[in-house]
């Protein structure tokens, strides 16, 4: 891990890292890093130990609020956060999946308001283990959250 | 976001369930009180459903109330383009009550959202619609005389009908037990299987409408096959007539069965049951009014005792 850190070596920021690389880009967008002024440095296919190939996304000057980083539970279950100052991991923790996703998650079905209303997705998370589930607080249409389509 | 608001019955509890079951019981006697002196309620028909929409209409005018709205959405300002949001706000500044059907699912559920007056659900697309649930448990308590301890069999299209999925989870507090007769094409979903298990709820699972099934039943709740719902019509032409009842198969059923059915039929009771004194599905469709009177004045926060 130090190693790994010492790469981009931040001087302080937020390093996420243990992405599943398929995930990266998504986690990207969510958190909305296309338009940041700050330096973003994003690897995929990296090796690890516990993914045996990963992502990370490094954001210099930047940390999140919890609720903006656990945006990306959904997708990338396995992130873990590192908060960097002064060269320093001084937080650690993994993301966690909050109990409801808001404007994250477009519903499949078709016929349901929010694909047909200027409005915000809400979902409910209705299963954590052993695989996560959400559904729509409109509808009820539910879905694996691997299966859910990001907006 | 009102909380006497109605969506789906899966957000009241039981004791608001025979809150309602209560009332209805009231307006079955005092149909015609006048409580709803002054009060406007809009009946908002995004899509038309002229038999929900006179049901509730004919609730609000016996109880005195007023009533705006629109039967067909071409006559709304939806056509021009406006969002359900803004209709919802409008209609808002001059109703006390909303009753509205929309045929997007989670519709009602938004408009809770959006005003702080009670909506009342008569409809969303193939999602909810709690007052036909209530009507349903009315009239299953009505002519039964409890809910508790009863075999329930449903039959017909248990896939896609949401009237015997919202009837079998408002049915959890009072220990029933179901038979689910239908076709493999239209078996009632895992999830509500799921459901059954986890709530505790015993039931059978069969193809074959047999006189077991039907002699052992309290209640049987027939729904339509649609034609549409099958991929083969050839399996359609197969199944159609095995979940018809005609009157020869309740010669051995239980003196207090009764028949149920949400309506319109087609053809999954033969006209020959009408006569009988087990068929009920008039009576349930009128019992609908005295559960739309009971749904309405607990939105309006109107104690009738």
């Amino acid at each position: 891990m130090k190693n790994e850190l010492a790469v981009a070596a931040l001087e302080r920021g937020t390093v996420i890292d243990h992405i599943p690389s398929s995930a990266v880009f998504k986690a990207v967008k969510i958190l909305g890093l296309e338009n940041t002024p700050h330096a973003v440095t994003i690897g995929c296919n990296l090796a690890s130990a516990k993914l045996g190939n990963k992502g990370i996304i490094k954001v210099a000057d930047m940390e999140f609020d919890d609720a903006t980083i656990n945006r990306i539970a959904l997708i990338a279950p396995t992130a873990v956060i590192n908060i960097i100052r002064d060269y320093h991991v001084v937080e650690k923790h993994p993301v966690a999946l909050p109990d409801t996703i808001v404007g994250i998650v477009r519903c499949a079905n078709p016929k349901c308001i929010t694909n047909n209303e200027p409005m915000a997705t809400k979902f409910d998370v209705v299963s954590r283990e052993p695989n996560t589930v959400i559904r729509c607080r409109y509808c009820n249409h539910s879905v694996a959250g691997d299966q859910a389509k990001i907006l | 976001m009102n909380s006497n608001s109605l969506v789906s019955i899966a957000d009241i509890s039981k004791d608001e369930i025979l809150d309602l079951l209560d009332r209805a019981r009231y307006f079955e006697e005092h149909s015609n009180s006048k409580i709803l002196d002054g009060r406007i309620v809009a009946t908002l028909f995004f899509e038309p459903s002229t038999r929900t929409r006179l049901s509730f209409e004919t609730a609000v005018n016996r109880l005195g109330g007023r009533i705006i709205g629109f039967s067909d959405p071409g006559t709304s300002s939806s056509v021009k383009g406006e969002t359900l949001k803004d209709t919802i706000k409008m209609v808002s500044n001059y109703a006390d009550l909303i009753v509205m059907r929309h045929h997007l699912e989670g519709a009602a559920r938004y408009a809770t959202e959006v005003t702080d007056i009670p909506i009342i659900n008569a409809g969303d697309g193939a999602n909810q619609h709690p007052s036909q649930t209530m009507l349903d448990l009315y009239s299953i308590y009505k002519t039964q005389g409890r809910l508790t301890d009863l075999t329930i069999t449903l039959v017909g299209d248990l896939k896609y009908g949401r009237t015997v999925h919202s009837l079998l989870m408002a049915m959890k507090y009072f220990k029933p037990r179901f038979n689910f007769v239908a076709a493999k094409e239209l078996a009632m979903p895992q999830e509500y299987k799921d459901f059954c298990d986890a709530e505790g709820i015993e039931y059978t699972e069969t193809a074959d409408f047999s006189p077991e099934v039907i002699n052992t039943s309290d209640i049987i709740y027939m729904t339509r096959v649609q034609r549409e719902r099958f991929t083969d019509p050839m399996e359609y032409e197969r199944v159609k007539d095995l979940y018809t009842l005609h009157n020869a198969m309740l010669d051995n059923s239980k003196p207090n069965l009764r028949i149920l059915h949400p309506l319109p039929r087609v053809n999954e009771i033969d006209t020959d049951v009408d006569d009988n004194p087990k068929a009920y599905y008039f009576e349930q469709a009128h019992n609908g009014l005295f559960a739309r009177q009971a749904i309405i004045t607990r939105a309006l926060g109107i104690n009738i005792r």
